[in-house]
């Protein structure tokens, strides 16, 4: 094995292109988990800690550069505003130790249905900035994840920036899990109210092969608020149109059976999830207009 | 390879380290620091939490290629880090060399309370010392890594929740105690440490 230690992003695009089966370490908190455990003998490390542009954020008019290494207990600390649902979502990753390290890089990445960034940024809208020697790419989140651990990046390429949008309204996430830390999500949700847009996105995790959308869910209730004048009259939403969203979203799943929960209990479980952080969202929305903070 | 990083204030050299290999084996297995613990190798127990540039990690996920030219504090070297912050040099580097804790007095360290009574010799942190007060330590597998993480708590917030130490020692698992005695350790350190101010 090798360890590359490139100082600067430029060193660590050119040892990439060279050694394409590098592999990555930012927070190691997946990666060292599987060389403690030899599931993986990588020929080279290539460390990204020296890396100082990645560890940077900053906050833009519409979007927030999140630096593919900024760690958890700093989003959960410092973007609390801007980027509600991340926040929210970080602080459910495992223990304090693992936030200080780990990252929504890494996060993306590992691509782990189960990742609790996901759902988050499926939910808030954002793109990941991919970088090579040969250029730079946008990829839209949606896009990003292209199976069970697989996602967009090509051999050459690493992770620089997620650009994810600011929220404009109230945003949650929710996961189920036997405890409050050090869970791996049985399944989660995600939601954020677009008021800007009349919209509302979402996120689903660990219930099907990849992080997806509630697309249909998502039209559905974009089109009832619309109908039913919701966004202006701030109106309680009616329980059946809440119930037909989470009916919606239980069947956006596509879920296995596992150590950690049937198929039949995630589907169950992303419903209420989904019902839930609509009537979290939706009361924080009526009673301020834009509450950005998270609950909890 | 070859890795450079400080340790309890000391400049240390790891030699024939291999690539692959965490911070934790280094400390243990090439320094002889056993004080942070080996369990379960995927960061989920919290007994190898040390401190790198003043952030608790746990060591085992820690590739040692990672720690270069950085500050690494171990349970070894916690009651003169203690000291140090009391006295107003936390962080402050070490130009002579001659603060801080060697190797070979983190190595032969030992948690003697026979002397905190008599008060001679060893000094125990803050921290230490409530463990102690307050039989937080069974088996004493977990303490140290337990230690780091309540006296990082306790340097950024000196007068904790419940709740606020509940988060903060979520990523230590003690198989013993059932916490709640770890919980008044770190409520007695903290309520000694007001007092002391
Ligand atoms: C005890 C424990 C509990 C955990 N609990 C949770 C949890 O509750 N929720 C959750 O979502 N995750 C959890 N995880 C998994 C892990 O912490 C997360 O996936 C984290 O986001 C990984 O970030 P990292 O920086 O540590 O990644 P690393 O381990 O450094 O890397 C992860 C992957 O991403 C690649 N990579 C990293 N950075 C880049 C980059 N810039 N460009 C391209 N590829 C890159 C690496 O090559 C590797 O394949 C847990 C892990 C542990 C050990």
């Amino acid at each position: 094995m090798d360890f590359l230690r490139p100082a600067s992003w430029e060193e660590a695009l050119a040892a990439k292109a060279e050694h394409p089966t590098a592999v990555p370490i930012a927070g190691g908190t997946d990666v060292m988990v599987e060389i403690n455990f030899d599931h993986r003998r990588p020929e080279y490390l290539l460390d990204l800690n020296r890396v100082e542009l990645l560890r940077d954020w900053e906050a833009g008019e519409e979007n927030v550069r999140l630096g593919a290494s900024v760690t958890y207990t700093q989003i959960m600390e410092q973007l609390r505003a801007e980027l509600p649902g991340l926040a929210l979502a970080s602080h459910t990753v495992a223990s304090p130790q693992i936030r200080n390290r780990g990252g929504v890089g890494g996060n993306l990445g590992t691509a782990s249905p189960a990742g609790d960034a996901h759902p988050a940024l499926l939910a808030a809208g954002a793109e990941v900035e991919v970088e090579s020697v040969r250029g730079s790419r946008f990829i839209p989140i949606d896009e990003f994840y292209t199976g069970v651990k697989r996602n967009a990046l090509q051999p050459d390429e690493l992770i620089k920036t997620v650009h994810i949008k600011k929220a404009d309204g109230p945003q949650q996430y929710s996961k189920v899990g036997t405890r409050n830390a050090m869970v791996i999500a049985v399944c989660a949700f995600g939601l954020a109210l677009h008021p800007e847009t009349r919209t509302v996105r979402t996120g689903i995790g660990s219930a099907a092969p990849t992080p997806v959308r509630a697309k249909e869910a998502e039209e559905f209730l974009n089109a009832a608020l619309e109908e039913g004048g919701f966004w202006d009259n701030g109106k309680i939403i009616t329980p059946s149109i809440a119930k037909q969203f989470a009916d919606l979203a239980s069947a956006a799943c596509n879920p296995i059976d596992d150590v950690r929960g049937t198929a039949r209990y995630r589907r169950h479980a992303v419903g209420i999830m989904a019902r839930r952080t609509l009537g979290w969202t939706w009361e924080q929305y009526r009673s301020t207009g834009a509450t950005l903070e998270g609950a909890a | 390879m070859r890795v450079n990083f400080t340790v309890n204030g000391r400049p240390q050299e790891a030699d024939d380290v291999w690539e692959g290999e965490s911070l934790l084996y280094v400390l243990r297995e090439r320094m002889g620091l056993p004080g942070s613990k080996n369990a379960c190798e995927q960061g989920e127990c919290g007994s190898c939490t040390v401190r790198l540039d003043g952030v608790p990690v746990c060591s085992c996920l820690v590739a040692a290629g990672q720690v270069e030219g950085r500050e690494v504090v171990t349970v070894e070297g916690l009651a003169e880090y203690a000291q140090q912050r009391a006295e107003g040099h936390q962080g402050g580097g070490c130009a002579t060399g001659a603060c801080g804790t060697s190797l070979d007095q983190a190595k032969r360290w030992e948690a003697r309370p026979a002397d905190s009574q008599t008060g001679e010799g060893v000094e125990l942190a803050p921290i230490q010392k409530a463990f102690i007060d307050a039989g937080a330590v069974q088996c004493g597998f977990c303490t140290p890594g337990l230690l780091v993480a309540a006296d990082e708590l306790l340097e950024r917030n000196a007068d904790p929740s419940d709740q606020d130490i509940r988060e903060a020692l979520s990523g230590n698992l003690c198989r013993c105690t059932g916490y709640e005695k770890i919980l008044d350790a770190v409520r007695l350190a903290a309520a000694r440490q007001g007092e002391a101010v």
